[in-house]
């Protein structure tokens, strides 16, 4: 018995389901941005399973092989997620300086 | 067996994003999301993606949730203390999240996923990490481009926004 696509379609709808939760219910803004790194990992989940099992049929030289460009998505989204981290800690670093809170019901005016 | 590992390392990933929403210390969540990631890596090798896998390590559980940890640790954020329940707000979250694991189950029962079983490999042998560079390069070498002028882009960012006063 291996795997099936929706063992892994399942798998990673949990896993955004647990990042919606997060984001929806957690008053702290590094656990809301966790939980999104979360929901993007879901993502990835989802797309990687899409490349393995979507064999690429063209009699090129990849014939045979899983379809790339799914994996290449994932490292480009893995890119834009280091990026991402990045400037919204540096975001977060800020707010905290300006307001000693990390607790977004204290974070209500946009300006001050 | 390869069922097995599956589900023990779906089950640990699974486990460890529910403690990253549900413990209350930030250094907790930050760690329970390090294991959660490195449980990911572990599907991506049972889907033979070998250089997603390592690259999931090295990324996330590596570089990005040091700079996590570290931010923690600079905000010297202690336990949350225990706020007054907003009960309209958690009410609101938790039928949007039953709402949607229900329709999920929905559409993953209604396709024949369970059927689909994972196509052999014709040619096991070649290396995934020349195959992911070939068509990186091949197909994708603008956008890779791109992605790396996004990050020049990110770094320049982050070292304005830390400035003391911008001047």
């Amino acid at each position: 018995m291996t795997p099936t696509l929706a063992h892994y379609l399942l798998v990673s709808g949990l896993l955004f389901t647990i990042g919606l939760a997060g984001v929806l219910l957690r008053r702290n803004i590094l656990i809301i941005f966790m939980c999104l790194e979360l929901m993007l990992n879901a993502a990835n989940l989802s797309l990687v399973a899409f490349s393995r099992f979507n064999i690429t049929a063209q009699a090129t030289a990849l014939q045979g092989t899983v379809n790339y460009n799914g994996q290449i998505l994932v490292f480009f989204i893995i890119t834009v997620a280091a990026a991402e981290v990045a400037i919204g800690l540096a975001i977060i670093v800020a707010l905290f300086r300006a307001r000693q809170t990390t607790h977004v019901e204290d974070l209500n005016s946009l300006k001050f | 067996m390869q069922l097995v590992l599956f589900w023990v390392f779906a089950i640990l990933m699974l486990l460890f994003a529910g403690a990253v929403v549900l413990l209350r210390n930030p250094v907790s969540s930050a760690l329970s999301l390090v294991m959660s990631f490195v449980s990911l890596a572990a599907l991506f090798i049972t889907l033979e993606a070998f250089f997603i896998g390592v690259v999931q390590v090295l990324v996330y559980a590596g570089a990005v949730m040091v700079l996590f940890l570290f931010i923690i640790m600079l905000l010297n954020l202690r336990n949350e203390e225990t706020r007054r329940l907003n009960l309209g707000a958690w009410a609101g979250g938790g039928l949007v999240v039953i709402a949607f694991v229900g329709l999920l189950v929905k559409v993953i029962f209604s396709f024949p996923g369970f059927a689909f079983a994972k196509p052999p490999l014709v040619n096991p042998q070649v290396s995934d990490v020349a195959l992911v560079g070939e068509t990186l390069f091949r197909d994708f070498s603008f956008p890779f481009q791109v992605v790396g002028i996004l990050l020049l882009v990110s770094t320049v960012g982050v070292v304005l926004l830390s400035k003391k006063e911008l001047k």
